[in-house]
Parts: structure tokens; sequence; C-alpha cells
């Protein structure tokens, strides 16, 4: 591995900074995600950051089932994003669909526009499986290297 | 000076949902807003009509993860009334408690984004903070933190203990103690009222044509709501004041906030120590008699309306949802024109849209063709450096 590959694993592994995208869904994963990051779980204390730009950050975290009206916008913010990127699909409809599986406006699950790296079940997620999914992305990251 | 316009979302990565404002600008001053909607759509009406009521009542609370109860309890109220079911006392009882605790959670986050687009982030962190007492009751009762699934038709799921009981009111009276500290906050500390105060102003007459609802209304001076005005659940029994605020601006809308949070303090309290007895439950046919129903209710955000047909089966023929967002948009425009630039974020979080959401603008000068991309979050920056520099600064609180 060159020097520099190994300095963005360590700067990754030290501060993984997420981004937060909805794709239409309830609200209810993103107060959660947005709940992870406030005192009584405090993910900032691992290094973990949320960022308004896609150009700054390392995971993007999406919520709800994707609408179609939001696929492309979706895709277009992943492209801005730097590589080494990773996508966790955050909540039963981000996984699969979930409740809102057949209606016309969906393409269930995200993993049906991006490549995933974590899935993170739960309706909607408890924030202590968002700090779960982030610790066994950034443990995967570990194996890799 | 030459007009610019803005294109105001659709992505946001903070905090909320999406949708779109074209700004027209005049140097700083908003001459002129378009809002387009529609990037959140999934089509649950329709869904709706697949499905049977009760996989229907699942389907309904993911209308929106904030205001989960309000929009099952109305969907249920109409089901209920079309199988001429009489549901419980006690279960009205408990209904009326969740909804409460919802809207004590609602306007605690709302407060907190509030801080957090003035840029006073100490308040965001506190409330936030404070907010997870309202979660943990609900979690306490219910089993989940944010969609309840409390309701059932025919009645609600679980039974509130007397312990549970003792659990809840430790909490309500912590917050209690913490709402007063907001309250002071809000009235008297000088950097939110420069914030606040004549910002994003919608006087009475327009409230009225523009069809606002909720506490956007009650800041105007309306006095509407629809728990005192068209008592529901257990509503016309209980003691407490309808808020309204006649300074018209996010001053208001912050105020009669607060306030009512500690209307629904005392509403809890009431109904926690008169629970009437008897079951929670009844049971009912999962064939609805065919007929119409219109149901309103007071959600967080200000009334949400439901209609549902039904034909005989166990699948409704035509559902239909307004939401409160829908009717306080139409207000927006009218508060961002005339208005700063800078004020753009607060005011149209001043609503608390249910599915707003605003990641970047892109400032367009036709005369020289130039594009400049701003962020959700540059543009909260340039908010803050603009009042700083006219002494508007939390950072030395």
């Amino acid at each position: 591995m060159k020097t520099i590959d190994k300095l963005i694993t360590w700067s990754l592994l030290k501060s993984p900074w997420i981004l937060h995208f909805n794709s239409g869904a309830c609200n209810g994963c993103d107060i959660e995600v947005v709940d992870a990051l406030t005192p009584k779980y405090d993910i900032e204390r691992f290094g973990i950051l949320q960022k308004a730009v896609p150009r700054h950050a390392d995971i993007l975290v999406v919520s709800g089932p994707v609408t179609r009206q939001q696929a492309k916008r979706l895709r277009t913010i992943y492209e801005q994003m730097p590589e080494p990127k990773f996508v966790m699909a955050v909540g039963a409809c981000g996984c699969s669909g979930g409740v809102f599986d057949g209606c016309y406006g969906v393409i269930p699950g995200v993993d049906k526009t991006l490549p995933v790296s974590v899935y993170i079940p739960g309706c909607p997620v408890r924030p202590e499986a968002i700090i779960d999914g982030v610790v066994k992305l950034i443990q995967s990251v570990e194996g890799k290297k | 000076m030459s007009k610019i316009t803005i294109p105001f979302g659709p992505q946001h990565v903070a905090l909320k949902e999406p949708e779109n404002f074209m700004l027209v600008l005049e140097g700083e001053q908003i001459t002129g807003s378009t809002i387009n909607l529609g990037y959140n759509h999934r089509g649950m009406e329709k869904a709706a009509e697949g499905r049977t009521y009760i996989q229907d009542l699942y389907l309904i609370e993911r209308v929106c993860g904030i205001c989960s109860h309000s929009h099952t309890t109305c969907y249920i109220t109409n089901v209920e009334e079309l199988a001429k079911c009489e549901t419980p006392k006690r279960a009205l009882a408990i209904r009326t408690l969740v909804a409460e605790l919802e809207r004590v959670h609602s306007h605690l986050l709302w407060i907190g984004v509030a801080g957090y687009e003035m840029g006073f982030e100490t308040l965001f962190m506190y409330t936030w903070r404070d907010r997870e007492q309202v979660l943990d009751c609900l979690e306490l009762l219910s089993g989940n933190r944010v969609h309840y699934s409390i309701n059932t038709i025919g009645g609600v799921r679980r039974d509130v203990s007397a312990e549970q009981k003792a659990e809840v009111m430790k909490r309500i009276n912590y917050l209690v103690e913490r709402t007063n500290y907001y309250i002071k906050l809000a009235t008297e500390e000088p950097t939110v009222l420069a914030r606040t105060q004549n910002v994003g102003k919608l006087p009475k007459n327009v409230a009225i044509e523009r069809n606002a609802v909720g506490p956007t209304a009650r800041a105007s001076g309306i006095i509407s709501d629809v728990r005192k005005d068209d008592p529901y659940l257990i509503y016309g029994e209980l003691d407490f004041k309808a808020i309204s605020h006649d300074t018209c601006d996010v001053f208001g809308r912050l105020v009669v906030r607060a306030l009512e949070l500690v209307e629904s303090y005392k509403i809890i309290k009431q109904v926690l120590n008169n629970l009437p007895e008897g079951p929670i439950a009844v049971k009912v046919p999962m064939r609805i008699a065919p007929g119409e129903a219109v149901n309103h209710y007071e959600a967080p955000r200000g009334e949400d309306i439901h209609y549902l047909k039904s034909n005989g089966t166990d699948k409704p023929e035509r559902l239909k949802v307004r939401a409160p967002t829908l009717a306080n948009l139409q207000s927006v425009s009218y508060m961002l024109e005339g208005g700063w630039m800078a004020d753009v974020p607060l005011v149209i979080a001043a609503i608390d849209p249910c599915m707003s959401c605003t990641d970047r603008a892109v400032v367009w000068d036709p005369k020289k063709g130039k594009k400049q991309t701003y962020g959700w979050e540059e543009l909260r920056k340039l908010a803050i450096e603009q009042y700083r520099r006219r002494g508007v600064d939390f950072t030395r609180l």
C-alpha cells in the first residue's frame, strides 16, 4: 500500500465524516440520525461529524426508500463524493423499501440506485444501531488495511 | 438593481425533507418566491387502497416520523366512525396522553432547530438533550421511540401501569423546570430577540387568506385550535388554554410553541391523574360498512385532515390526507417577500416544515451570467456573519 493510501485510510478511520441524505423517508430515521449526534449518544466524540457538502464526506447515510424524483439527485451526490466512499442504508425502507414497497413513486431499497456497504435495520433505526453500523464499517475497513 | 433568481433546494443534508424554493432577489432582499414540491412523493394514498384497514394503520403512521400519532389517530377516528364502534374511555385517554407527549417532543425539536438556524447551537444541544426525556416516556408507554403504534382499531395496544405513571410524572416535572428556562431565554435574551423580532411577518388578514394553521396561525393572532374548537378524544373535559400571540413574526411563533409546552404538561398531568378505568380496546369486524368520513386533528404543526371512503370490504376505497405543512407553505412565500436573504433559513424553519428541505442555493446573476453555489451550511454562516456585524453574537453569551 502506498503511503498516501495509508494516510487516507488512517484519516478515514479516525474521523469518518458523514453526509445525511433524505431520499423520501418519513423523517423518523432522519431525526434519529441527528439524535445520534446530540448529547445523549454523542457520536461526535468518535470524530464523526455531520457535513453538509458531499465533497467533504466519507460516508453517505441514506434514509428512505428512494423516490423516483430523488434517485437522480442521490446519484449526483454520490458521484460528487471523493474516494474512498461508503454508503449506509438506514432503516427498513432504506434496506428494502419497507412499508413503501409497492408504492408507484418508489424504487424500493437504496441498493437499486447505489452500491451499499452497510444495512441498518429498524423502523425507525435506533441511535444505538446507527453507532453499531458505523463501528462495523470502520472494523471492515480496518480489516482490509 | 438587477434581479437574481435562486433555486433553493431540493437536497438538504442536515435535518429536513426535500422541497425547492425559487427565490427572486434584488440585492439582498427577496422580491418573490415560488415553492416546488413532490420530491418526497411516494404514492401512499394509492398504496392505502390496496391494503386492509389494519395494514393501513402502519402505513399511515409512516406519513411522518415526527407526528406519526396524529396521522394514525385521525385515520382511526374515521374508521371507528364508519364501523360505529364505541371506543373505551380509557383508550381515548391513553391516546390523548401519547398525543400530548408527541406535541412536547415535536415542539422541543423545533425550538432546537430554530436555535440552530439562528446560530445558537447551545440551545439546539440543550433542547435535544431534554427531548430524550420525552422519547424515554414514549418508549416506556409504547415500546418504541418514534413510531409508537399505540393505536389499534377499536382502542389502544398497551395499558398504562402505576409504575409507568410515576416514571412519566418524574420526567415531566424535570421538563417543566427546563421549559421555564427556555421561556425566559426566548422572551428576555436580547440576541434571540434581535434574530426573531420583525422577521417573517405574517399579518392576521394574510394568515386567514392563505389558510395558515397551527402555531403559525396562532402567532398571527388567530385563535384556532381544533382541541378547543371541535374537541376530540377527551380534550373537551380537560382544562387548558389555547395559546396565541399577536406579534405575527418568528418571535411570536417561538413564544407560542414554548407556552404550548406548558399547556401540554398540564394536560399530561391531568390525564395521568384521572385515567378512567375499564378495557383498553374493543373488537371491530374486519369489514367496514360503506360510507364516508372526514375528521380533523390538531397535530403539533397544525390542523391535519383525513378523508376516508369505504365500500363494505376490508380495504378502503379512497383515503386523502391533508397535512398541516401543505397549508402553511402558502404563507411562507408571503413571509419571505421583502425579507433578507439571511433570514430565509429561519423563516422557513419557523413554520416547522415537515417535508422541507433546503440544501444548496445557486446565486445566478443574469447580467453577468455567473453562477455561485451556496450550501445550506454556507448560507447559515452567511446569515450568522451578517448578524454578527450588526451586533447579534451568540458566542459572547
